[in-house]
């Protein structure tokens, strides 16, 4: 029990995927100009990145590992990502239209996340189990969501503001992201 | 024969400047702000980057016959993580040390934007010459960016440059900042403004 919350905090906080991995960053400067875009891009990501958590874990213990193909697990899980991604889509525009026209155009933009993928390759690589990974998936992506609405946030209201020229949009954009990854960087002691 | 050249020429062209794939279109930024801390790593990730958008670009370009419109997509991620497959298995047998810096930013290039945008935009609708022009264009554009931000980053982080076995010390007292995250974004938004300045982008 202690372990899972140790993974929440520490992938929530002190090991952030986008300002201390530098995972997830094309998407992270691409939408973040809105904070509503970025708010409906990160539970996208949150809900993706915890339910393909759950399906990686069974392929790579009921088909990978039984059959020693290991190697092959990039092209496993993106294909049960790029599959999952397409599905989700299908269920939602069918039983939820409402919320699927919210999210709709965010969903083919997550197959290419790079957070989703790192999610279930780092599941992969420190053998987390089934309820591990599932808190990795969600705290990690649950990170992801906290520095993409935080940037966005500070964007916003940056694009009122008189900067020089040549600082304008994506330039500030890094150093405000900078800004909050030195930030983040003050949970490092905690947990140890 | 007389046209095909010049044309040749400026698919290759593109990519280092007027398209740069990271400076430009911002595409591709997780390996490029995270593996920025040593000039020789970066080396190492262009040659990987490079042999994956290479091997994809020419396969995709050769098959694009084929490929029905709908299916296209999940067809080339298939085949870019085959590639990356390849790759890691050979940087894996040849060179571990690189394969433990690399880190999880190696099997990353399959869902590098860069790779899936060229194939997306250029080398599915294209013939395999051009193709492989574009793709060589791209890597060296990457490279360029990837090169001159570790560059910077090492040599104000370390106060040095290390490059395969010979060490160079510039200052005694490096800023290490300049190695942690959020040096990594600060010297790319300076970059960045530094280029729109300059009018390059």
């Amino acid at each position: 029990m202690e372990n899972l919350l140790s993974i929440l905090l520490f992938n929530l906080l002190i090991n952030n995927i986008v300002l201390t991995r530098f995972i997830g960053l094309c998407s992270y400067f691409g939408i973040s100009r809105n904070l509503r875009n970025s708010t409906m891009m990160g539970l996208a990501v949150t809900f993706v990145a915890t339910s393909s958590s759950l399906v990686t874990w069974f392929v790579n213990h009921y088909l990978l590992t039984p059959f020693g193909i290991q190697y092959m697990r990039i092209v496993a899980f993106i294909l049960v990502i790029a599959s999952f991604v397409q599905l989700v889509e299908i269920i939602m525009r069918k039983t939820m239209p409402k919320f699927y026209a919210a999210f709709g155009i965010y969903l083919p933009l997550i197959t290419v996340n790079c957070a989703i993928l790192a999610v279930n390759l780092i599941n992969f690589d420190e053998n987390y189990s089934l309820a591990a990974s599932l808190v990795n998936g969600l705290a990690t992506a649950l990170g992801y969501t906290i520095a993409i609405v935080l940037l966005a946030g500070i964007r916003e209201r940056l694009s009122y503001e008189d900067l020089p020229r040549s600082f304008r949009d994506v330039p500030v954009a890094f150093i405000v992201a900078g800004l909050l990854a030195l930030a983040f960087q003050g949970f490092a002691g905690i947990g140890g | 024969m007389a046209e095909e050249k010049p044309n040749l020429r400026w698919e290759a062209e593109k990519g280092l400047l007027k398209k740069n794939p990271v400076f430009v279109i911002l595409l591709g930024l997780c390996p490029f702000l995270a593996i920025s801390k040593s000039v020789e790593d970066a080396i190492g990730m262009t040659l990987a980057f490079g042999f994956v958008l290479l091997g994809t670009c020419l396969v995709t370009s050769l098959i694009r016959r084929w490929v029905p419109r709908d299916v296209r997509i999940p067809m080339f991620v298939v085949i870019i993580a085959s590639f990356v497959t390849i790759t890691e298995l050979i940087v894996r047998a040849y060179s571990p040390t690189l394969r433990e810096h690399l880190g999880i930013f190696l099997p990353l290039i399959t869902v590098n934007c860069i790779v899936l945008g060229r194939v997306e935009a250029f080398s599915s609708k294209r013939s395999v010459l051009e193709s492989l022009a574009d793709a060589i264009g791209m890597t060296a554009g990457f490279g360029l960016a990837i090169i001159s931000i570790s560059f910077i980053r090492e040599l104000l982080g370390t106060g040095g440059i290390k490059f395969f076995g010979y060490s160079f010390t510039i200052f005694g007292q490096p800023a290490s900042g300049f190695l942690l995250s959020p040096g990594g974004f600060l010297v790319m938004g300076g970059i960045l403004a530094l280029l729109k300045k300059l009018g390059v982008i």
